[in-house]
């Protein structure tokens, strides 16, 4: 242990303590801008200086360890002063449409201003003029927001290991860009959204469908359905002042009908139905003994990733759409049909925790119904703004269902927004499509939490099922690496059944969810889902009484010829430069 | 004297290289530092000796034969102004701004060459013969304004007589 002095308060620390950490220790807050707790500290924002006596030069609290009887103050009038200087320098720089901006009142760069008592910005000479990046259909960049604090490229590189962003030119000139100045739309980028999570300021956000969908709702011709996923409801309530971690299933049913959607259904049924699909996909496989092991197909973050980067795991890849494409199907095809309504006339609205979603729903296989089977994806962060301008205060509603007959759904369904939820719905339902029996305690333990990579072994009968469950693309990589090399090797590789989640803590943690999502929070939005599973009455996807009617009513059996023709896909390769599909 | 070399160095490129045959040699350099991302800054160097740039598609080799991305590639190529993703002129013209050069009229000299060449700085001419740069200080102060073509050094000079200079270089 080490001891020093803050501001003349004592503090011992163990020893590699940064002095950011030991004044929290002691209750002193030292304001920061590039810092993160979930990224390896640079110190390239500079706000968080201090002066450490004997020591000339000012340190930076967040990349200096505490030293032995070390004397350090964090609010002399140097330190103010200096502080007050690089806030000033940054601000002369930045476009400061506060009022206008989205990031307005979440935005760090506003936190810190107003800290550090920044009252006028001197002139500090010319301001760079530079065109926003609207070339991805899922994130929109703006460098004139940017701050240059490398939060988003260092979770895109390191974290995800996409490597999308980069910093182009130097000095005055430096930016974050992209490949070849081309815009994300035209990169690697596969549009996770996890840099929009990072993003201090309003540089990075999702490409916004609210408008389209006001004006749908508007239209009384147009019969508009929404569907909700699972993350988004272990979420919405902190976007109006809930604990992270509560649960509003219930409240957004009822928030969403006061906004007067025609039909308020939940993505949670299609996930069961997915579930069902998926399953018996791996049942069989597992069978034939064909194409092991099976991965899951849920995130489309995570396809890109895989058609860009792992481009021949593409025949161990489900073929089962995700739950937001399987419903976008249905409500366009079942829906209409068994209520007598005009196909052409119902608008598709899903409310997603991600940005990758808007990239899945327009691309061109999504059209199994005839139509573009979804038509607008909503992130979180968007349908919290529009419950807000509609003056819903989500807090206060009643808990109201969802509607019949794509609304009804099972605790496994729920899990599916956390790491591990797919992979734990699966087993449930596939040891009784192996077995004809109900798997007893239905708690996976080892799939559950936010380890990057979970194995388990689950015993069906006489075969001991090897699973594994990877979330954030740079864990995905470590455990696809491996499942390659051992596809390579013999032809055959230690596990049956993969689930893999593009973002860190799964869709919890997705890019399209409230700003500010540390890993902790992640966890803490995870344990809300594994709590409302464990509150429903019925917890396995097979039980689903209206996934039964559908397949009873319309799609016959899983895996069926319509089952295939409506709720699965395939997958292309892409170029690791531009991310756009290569012919074969 | 200096002028006279230049000239014969030039006429010889009578048969301009095509950029495709280059490739090969290319991969031989790429071959020698296979899945070495650390040794990229040399790569380039090598790879830019070789085309005068560096294009897309050199850039596109470079990173996939050094397991690196693309966006890693061009943040470095971009970092460092060595570097140059467009083709170069023939002749590489240089106009100082150097404080010397600066104070007695390298602008107005800048400015004229600019304009008779309807290029930018940094840029190209569309018949490739010249590229512009602007440099600070080559260490001719007493002969100022400044301008390098190529490598040789031309000092006072007049808006006038600019053209005149240039002219010489094919």
């Amino acid at each position: 242990m080490i001891k020093a002095t803050i501001n003349k308060v004592e503090v011992e620390v163990p020893e590699g303590t940064t002095i950011l950490e030991a004044a929290k220790k002691v209750h002193f807050s030292i304001p920061t801008l590039c810092h993160h707790p979930d990224l390896t500290p640079e110190g390239s924002c500079g706000i968080c200086v201090v002066e450490v006596k004997g020591f000339p030069a000012l340190r930076r609290a967040c990349v200096t360890q505490v030293e032995k009887g070390w004397a350090i103050e964090t609010n002399s009038a140097r330190v103010r002063k200096a502080r007050r200087e690089l806030v000033e320098l940054i601000l002369s720089d930045h476009v400061a449409e506060c009022l206008t901006c989205i990031k307005n009142g979440k935005c760090e760069l506003q936190d810190v201003a107003r800290d550090v008592g920044i009252r006028e910005i001197g002139d500090y000479g010319s301001k760079r003029k530079k065109p926003v990046d609207t070339s991805s259909t899922a994130i929109v960049r703006d460098p004139n927001k940017c701050i240059l604090c490398g939060r988003c490229l260092h979770v895109c590189s390191d974290i995800q290991t996409v490597n999308a962003l980069t910093l182009d030119k130097r000095g005055f000139d430096t930016s974050i860009s992209t490949t070849l100045n081309l815009g994300l739309g035209n990169s690697a980028c596969v549009n996770c959204g996890q840099c929009t999570v990072f993003c201090p300021v309003g540089a990075l956000y999702e490409r916004s469908h609210t408008e389209e969908v006001w004006k749908a709702l508007n239209n009384p011709d147009l019969h508009v359905v929404v569907q909700e996923a699972p993350a988004v409801r272990a979420q919405l309530g902190e976007e109006f002042g809930m604990e992270p971690g509560s649960l509003v299933s219930g409240k957004l049913h009822a928030g969403l009908r006061r906004m007067k959607f025609d039909a308020v259904f939940d993505t949670n049924f299609s996930a069961d139905l997915t579930i069902l699909e998926e399953g018996t996909e791996v049942v069989n496989a597992i069978k034939s003994g064909r194409k092991l092991p099976i991965i899951t197909s849920c995130s489309p973050g995570w396809i890109k990733f895989m058609e860009t980067f792992y481009p021949d795991l593409r025949g161990h890849i489900s073929t089962a759409k995700s739950p937001q494409q399987m419903f976008g199907t249905l409500a366009k095809t079942y829906y209409p049909e068994i209520k007598g309504l005009d196909a052409n006339k119902i608008v598709s609205v899903s409310v997603m925790p991600c940005t990758a979603k808007k990239f899945e729903s327009e691309r061109p296989e999504m059209k199994s119904s005839g139509y573009q089977d979804v038509d607008y994806v909503l992130t979180t962060r968007e349908l919290a703004r529009m419950m807000k301008e509609a003056g819903i205060d989500l807090k206060e509603l009643p808990d109201e269902p969802a509607d019949d007959p794509l609304g009804e759904y099972t605790g496994a369904a729920t899990i599916f927004g956390a790491t591990g939820g797919v992979m734990e719905a699966a087993l449930r339902s596939a040891y009784f499509l192996v077995t004809g029996k109900e798997l007893e305690n239905l708690d996976i333990l080892p799939v559950r939490g936010m380890q990057g990579v979970k194995e388990a072994v689950v015993p069906v009968d006489a075969l001991n099922l090897k699973v594994a469950v990877a979330h954030g693309l740079g864990n995905a990589r470590k455990l696809l690496d491996k499942v390659s090399a051992q596809l390579k090797d013999g032809g055959t590789s230690e596990y049956h059944f993969i689930e893999i989640m593009a973002c860190p803590g799964g869709c919890v943690g997705g890019g399209g969810q409230p700003w500010g999502g540390t890993m902790a929070r992640r966890a803490r939005r995870g344990e809300a889902l594994y709590a409302e599973d464990k509150s429903l009455p019925k917890r396995r996807s097979h039980e689903n009484a209206s996934v039964k009617r559908l397949y009873e009513k319309y799609l016959k059996e899983p895996n069926s010829e319509k089952a295939h023709h409506l709720l699965h896909t395939h997958y292309v390769r892409r170029s690791a430069f531009d991310g756009k599909p290569i012919q074969e | 004297m200096s002028d006279q070399v230049q000239q014969e160095n030039h006429q010889c490129r009578c048969e301009e290289v095509k950029e495709e045959e280059l490739y090969p040699k290319l991969a031989e350099i790429i071959a020698e530092n296979r899945n070495k991302p650390e040794n990229l800054i040399m790569v380039l160097h090598k790879a830019q000796n070789l085309f005068g740039y560096l294009p897309k598609r050199v850039q596109q080799e470079v990173a996939e034969g050094l397991d690196l991305s693309l966006s890693q590639v061009h943040g470095v190529i971009s970092f460092y102004s060595f570097f140059s993703t467009s083709p170069k002129g023939r002749n590489s013209v240089k106009v100082c701004l150097g404080t010397a050069c600066y104070v007695r009229g390298g602008q107005r000299a800048l400015a004229k060459v600019k304009q008779e060449l309807s290029v930018g700085v940094g840029e190209t001419t569309e018949d490739r013969r010249y590229s512009l740069d602007v440099v600070r200080c080559i260490g001719a102060c007493g002969l100022a304004p400044a301008m390098l073509v190529n490598d040789d050094v031309y000092g006072r000079v007049k808006t006038t007589k600019l053209m005149e200079i240039l002219q010489k270089y094919e």
